[in-house]
């Protein structure tokens, strides 16, 4: 097997883990190890790992699960992510986790935390208010205290006795996990045929259940491979791909949409990862050097308020410059308010800056590719005849 | 003799089912719902009245004369109100034919359809003397149908009036038959009947004895879909729910969770020990998962929806179906094929999504905990009978499964029984 | 719409005026120079915009009422034109498609442009989407007041003060920006001191439900009751007013043993007492709400007349700690309560109103009150003993409105209840 190969199926069985067994081997190889998950889009993981917790990100079941009790708890007209994650809930297979920390993505997440509640009394749910209001005099305060009554509480479960010190530490961890995915991004951004972006979203799905460390040399071994087994180019436009930030679209929809002529040069998946681009500063408090890093350097995304009309305007046109895209891919849930509400905002903000669109909905188990194969086919057919131009 | 009468008018059939006094089952009919509610109520209730005649006849005659004889009565007596819409049906093809067909055409046509009805007659006949008891249907369309599109086939490859023309005369006039009302009672036929299996004097006894009990209906309920079209009081209809949990419950007592697929919706039900629901759910706007869903599937691969089942379980690895949105059925279908897979094995998956669903709607209910009875048109699938088993097994443990053979009346049962109680 | 007439009361023809007269002014803003500040009603500051002289429009109102007036169906379809999904919140669709209809407002006078977007954000992630979008349209500022949700089911005191630092820091420098007025607490604790009375005398309204028969319908009248307090007339004197003439009239039925007005007449004689959980639908108000009281229904308890403040838990505004009680009214409001306590509430209504069911009506808009609400019921059943009803429509968006199915389904939870309450 290759290099690659191995890495792939690798990051793959993470990915299909649905029982999290190797999260149970992370806890069985210590006694007294804990792991914590969260829910998208964006908790600060270096909070769970300052206590010695494995951090885990809950992504519900994708396309390998058989729904009856997520339907029990979901009407048609709500998007599909909760209805995995409670159908994995309860059948007791989340149990390993002994905290979860649910982001205020949507009010879905929100209301989820309260089922957790109800469901599994024994376990630390928090419900975590992310600053909306970027203003730095309110929203530093603000995301350095929550943080902190986090972090506390963390530390008590975990019976870690220097959070701070273990922060600073994982700070250190996740911005050495930060580098390595912009290195990724921009590879893929400047040679998309050496990482399809499959590959890509598996390794990075494998960063939501793994030790910082550990991923590192798996992601090491990725970028060795692909120096190995470079790719050849095809005649391909480039998109970028956006509104897939929470409930995650099946493998198989990443690979139709490049294989039907569109390689993803940026995308939103799983991005919680990349929420903070820049370096988190390891000098002084480490809670506040976190909380300033999310007001100074997060990326936008929809389920933050942006308090500048101009920068929604124009998010997209950046976004697409810096990835040098023809075109953009808006691929969101079915039912996803975040995404959705926002869309008309973005494209209008595209269209006028004259970048071409498609528009398609998906669920996390969506078996049928045909329709997206011609969507995006069509796409890269016409971007090719008339967009070169 | 008094008797309670319980109607379920649903979208596509219409049952009646009569009970005694003690909630014994005297008779049932069922009909298609057509357009006309009243109509269709009428006619399964009349069957109900002539089935509960039947009964009554049976205990009588089988007093006297044994079981044998019995059957060659029912058997005679079908065959006597079958003669007698058979008969209408071809008068009304031929006032179609003499007002609505060219005249060039009206010879052959005339010629063909006397054909078509004399045979019908012959192979009813027939049957009747080779005493072939196989089942059939209950619909008159239906056994007449199948005949006269085999006989109209023949003439037309044989040079007469076209298969078309003769079709589009049947497909008027049999709709005009089932609206209008035909004298199918029990004391119409029951004489032509007797002289048909030679006027045996224990069937005359046991008949006449039959006959003379007065049947009272007492009460009656109204339940379904057409419900609030019956000319019932308010107190006397009931909605389907109620009734299919009181129904589930006298075919089984001891169930105490009922599912039921028919072709629009799917009720999830619990029940307590004396029949009364304590919770329900129903599915939403969406098909999906609903019997119409297997429906489209069939149409799609261009087979009967009976042979779905069948060929469902003839599937050694059941692929993975996450939706059953109706509007994407076919697209579902076809890709898969295309990828290769074997239909037996789709179809296979197919069922099982339809039950996910179903078994979402009963884990909205509390699941099932206890005793559980399967009911509505999808009960009588194999496949889906199977998935539902499989599923419930491995939900919930083992578990009793109750599927009646004639559980399409659970409904009219439960609304029979309110009659009873009602008037009690 | 339907044109199903019925009684009106007194309070009703006042509260008519009352809106009627605001929305003129609300006309004539661009020449009074008034200015106007939109906001929402969970966490709406109406005494804090007021005491600097500026006048509040709420445009889920403003959405609900084109629902009502039949408008809806265009306006959303106008958005959805503009590239807005089918799949999200249909208040903000129906606003979306006013304002590019020339956002004639309700009562046919043409709102005038914001001069402030308030966006508090209470409970409500689509708020945060909403005003993003109409500031897309005006060229105003728009100042986001951060609520903390109770997740750990409290208004955390660090939250508490988080809020009460925006106030001081971001939105009154902001209202003395725009009305070029300072900020006056002591106008503001007049404001605060109206709000409390009406508070007061509305509490007693609600909880007037708890008699037999209930002199109220907490639901389908309780949104009339709320109406002056949740929109523009909390913290005025004609707000506090209204309730004083409400209370006198509940009171009086509550002396003569009388039931509401209702659109089946006066419900004196109420078969079912229930508490229900979710938003009404608009656009088949009436016809709705003529379900529940033909049947007998009669709501005594319900969720939704919560969502603009919980009061009857307790909370008033207080003079004494203007921006303090502020902080607390916002973070109070039901949509920001967490999954665990909503279950708390409706099983404390259930016990404290003595119901016969609950019911949960499930809006496709909206994910702050639907996403959970099947557990919310499930939760309750197994907490109170008593079964739950479900069904689906949607606030403003007609093609979510299936009368029969709807229809069914409360027949089939009446009939239930009913069947219950025999054996018992
Ligand atoms: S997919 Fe969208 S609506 Fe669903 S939970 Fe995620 S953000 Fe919320
Ligand atoms: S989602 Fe719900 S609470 Fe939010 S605006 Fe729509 S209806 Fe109101």
């Amino acid at each position: 097997m290759s290099l690659r190969a191995a890495v792939v199926d690798r990051a793959d069985a993470l990915a299909c883990d649905l029982d999290l067994n190797h999260v149970k081997e992370w806890l069985a190889e210590v006694p007294g190890r804990k792991a914590a998950g969260y829910l998208p889009v964006y908790a600060p993981r270096e909070l769970i790992a300052a206590v010695g917790m494995l951090p885990v990100g809950v992504h519900g079941g994708g396309d390998r699960l058989e729904i009856i009790k997520g339907d029990a708890c979901y009407q048609s007209y709500i998007c599909h992510l909760p209805r995995s994650v409670v159908e994995l809930l309860l059948a007791g297979r989340l149990d390993c986790l002994s905290a979860v920390l649910f982001p205020s993505t949507c009010d879905v997440i929100r209301n989820l935390s309260g089922i957790w509640k109800l469901q599994k009394p024994g376990t630390y749910v928090r419900y975590l208010d992310l600053p909306q209001v970027l203003d730095p005099s309110i929203g530093v305060p603000f995301w350095t205290m929550e943080m902190e009554h986090v972090l506390g509480e963390l530390a008590e479960l975990a019976g870690c006795e220097d959070p701070k010190g273990g922060l600073r530490q994982a700070i250190a961890d996740y911005n050495a996990v930060r580098e390595r995915l912009q290195v990724l991004y921009a590879h893929r951004r400047d040679r998309p045929w050496d990482i399809p972006t499959a590959e890509l979203y598996l390794l990075m799905r494998a960063l939501e259940s793994l030790p910082a460390q550990t991923w590192m040399d798996l992601s090491a071994d990725y970028l060795s491979a692909i120096e190995q087994e470079p790719g050849r180019p095809r005649d391909n436009c480039r998109v970028v791909l956006t509104g897939a930030f929470c409930e995650q679209p099946p493998l198989g929809l990443l690979k139709t949409i490049e294989r039907a002529g569109c390689y993803i040069v940026d995308d939103d998946l799983l991005q919680g990862n990349r929420m903070l681009q820049g370096p988190v500063s390891t000098d002084g408090d480490p809670v506040q050097a976190l909380a300033e890093a999310f007001i100074y350097t997060s990326v936008k995304n929809s389920v933050i308020y942006e308090d500048d009309p101009d920068g929604k305007r124009n998010l997209m046109k950046t976004r697409v410059e810096a990835a040098r895209a023809d075109g953009i891919v808006f691929a969101a849930p079915s039912f996803c308010d975040p995404a959705l509400l926002d869309r008309p905002m973005l494209r209008a903000g595209a269209e006028a800056a004259g970048i071409p669109c498609i528009a398609f909905k998906y669920a996390e188990n969506t078996g049928q590719f045909q329709p997206f194969r011609e969507q995006a086919g069509t796409f890269s057919d016409s971007i090719k005849l008339w967009g070169a131009g | 003799m008094d008797c309670f009468i319980g109607i379920d008018l649903g979208s596509t059939t219409t049952k009646a089912v009569m009970l005694d006094s003690h909630g014994e089952v005297l008779g049932r009919g069922i009909t298609n719902s057509r357009s006309d509610y009243d109509r269709a109520a009428e006619v399964a209730k009349t069957e109900a009245i002539i089935t509960a005649r039947f009964n009554l006849l049976r205990r009588e005659v089988e007093k006297v004369a044994g079981t044998e004889l019995l059957e060659q009565l029912l058997e005679a007596f079908r065959l006597e109100q079958l003669l007698v819409q058979l008969g209408r049906l071809e008068e009304l093809i031929h006032d179609e034919i003499g007002g609505g067909v060219s005249p060039d055409l009206q010879g052959a046509a005339r010629e063909g359809v006397e054909h078509i009805f004399r045979k019908i007659r012959h192979e009813e006949d027939a049957r009747f003397n080779a005493n072939d008891r196989r089942r059939r249907s209950d619909f008159f369309r239906d056994i007449v149908g199948s005949a006269y599109f085999r006989l109209a086939e023949e003439i037309g490859n044989e040079g007469g009036a076209s298969f078309d023309l003769l079709l589009s005369l049947y497909d008027k006039c049999i709709i005009l038959v089932e609206n209008e009302p035909l004298e199918l009672g029990f004391h119409q036929h029951i004489d032509p009947a007797l002289a048909r299996i030679g006027e045996p004097p224990a069937a005359r006894k046991g008949v006449q004895e039959a006959a003379s009990i007065p049947l009272n209906v007492q009460s009656s309920v109204g339940t379904g879909y057409g419900r609030v079209r019956l000319p019932f009081p308010k107190e006397n209809i009931r909605s389907e729910i109620l009734c299919h949990g009181l129904g589930a419950h006298m075919m089984f007592p001891g169930t105490r969770s009922v599912l039921d697929i028919g072709g629009q919706d799917t009720k999830a039900i619990q029940i307590d020990a004396s029949g009364i629901v304590t919770r329900f759910q129903m599915n939403d706007r969406c098909a999906a998962g609903c019997g119409r869903y297997l429906g489209y599937i069939a149409d799609e691969m261009n087979i009967g929806l009976h042979e779905l089942g069948p060929m469902a379980s003839k599937s050694t690895r059941p692929v993975r179906i996450n939706s059953t949105c109706t509007v994407f059925a076919g697209a579902e279908l076809r890709e898969r094929l295309s990828l290769g897979e074997a239909r037996e094995d789709i179809l296979a998956g197919l069922h099982r999504a339809v039950i996910l669903r179903a078994m979402s709607l009963l884990a909205r209910t509390g699941g099932v905990d206890d005793e559980f009875t399967f009911t509505g048109g999808v009960a009588r699938n194999e496949a889906a009978v199977s998935a539902l088993r499989q599923l419930i097994e491995e939900n919930y443990g083992q578990r009793t499964l109750n599927i009646s053979p004639s559980s399409i009346y659970t409904g009219a049962l439960g609304g029979a029984v309110f009659a009873l109680r009602g008037a009690a | 719409m339907s044109q199903l007439e019925m009684k009106k009361d007194q309070s009703m023809v006042l509260q008519k005026q009352m809106i009627a007269s605001h929305f003129e002014r609300l006309e004539q803003a661009p020449e009074t120079k008034e200015p106007v500040v939109y906001t929402f009603v969970p966490g709406n500051l109406t005494e804090l915009i007021r005491s600097f002289g500026c006048l509040p429009v709420l445009p889920e109102i403003n959405a609900l009422q084109s629902g009502m007036r039949g408008k809806s169906r265009a306006y959303i379809r106008e958005a959805e034109r503009h590239g807005h999904s089918e799949d999200v919140c249909t208040y903000v669709k129906c606003d979306v498609g006013m304002m590019k209809s020339g956002n004639i407002g309700p009562t046919g006078t043409r709102l005038p442009k914001p001069d402030l977007l308030l966006l508090s954000y209470t409970g409500c992630y689509t708020f945060m989407k909403w005003f993003e979008l109409l500031r897309e349209e005006y060229d105003c500022p728009t100042v986001f007041l951060h609520v903390p949700y109770q997740g750990d089911g409290v208004l955390e005191p660090q939250h508490r003060a988080y809020v009460i630092k925006q106030l001081k820091e971001k939105l009154i420098p902001m209202l003395e920006q725009i009305s070029g007025k300072e900020f006056d607490e002591e106008a503001l604790a007049q404001r605060l001191a109206w709000s409390s009375q009406a508070e007061d005398d509305l509490v007693a309204v609600l909880e007037a439900a708890k008699n037999s028969p209930s002199p109220i319908d907490s639901y389908f009248g309780g949104v009339y009751y709320v109406g002056p307090i949740f929109s523009a007339f909390r913290g005025t004197a004609e707000g506090a007013e209204y309730y004083k003439l409400l209370r006198a009239e509940v009171e009086a039925r509550v002396a003569a043993g009388q039931g509401p007005e209702t659109p089946s007449g006066r419900l004196d004689e109420q078969r079912f007492r229930l508490v229900v959980e979710g938003p009404p639908n608009w656009t088949h108000f009436r016809e709705f709400w003529k379900m529940f009281s033909d049947e007998g229904a009669c709501v005594v308890a319900s969720t939704y007349t919560k969502v603009g403040g919980t009061y009857e838990r307790g909370f008033r505004h207080d003079p004494k700690d203007p921006l303090g009680t502020l902080a607390d009214y916002c973070g109070g409001c039901y949509t920001n309560l967490n999954l665990p306590d909503r279950v708390q509430m409706l099983c404390d209504y259930v016990t404290e109103y003595a119901a016969d069911g609950f019911l949960i009506n499930s809006v496709k808009s909206c994910n702050s009150f639907s996403a959970g609400q099947l557990v919310i019921l499930q939760e309750v059943e197994k907490r109170t003993g008593i079964p739950g009803g479900f069904i689906e429509t949607d606030l403003v968006d007609p093609r979510y409105f299936s009368p029969a199915n709807i229809k069914n389904r409360l027949e089939s939870y009446f009939q239930m209840l009913a069947a219950r309450k025999a054996v018992a």
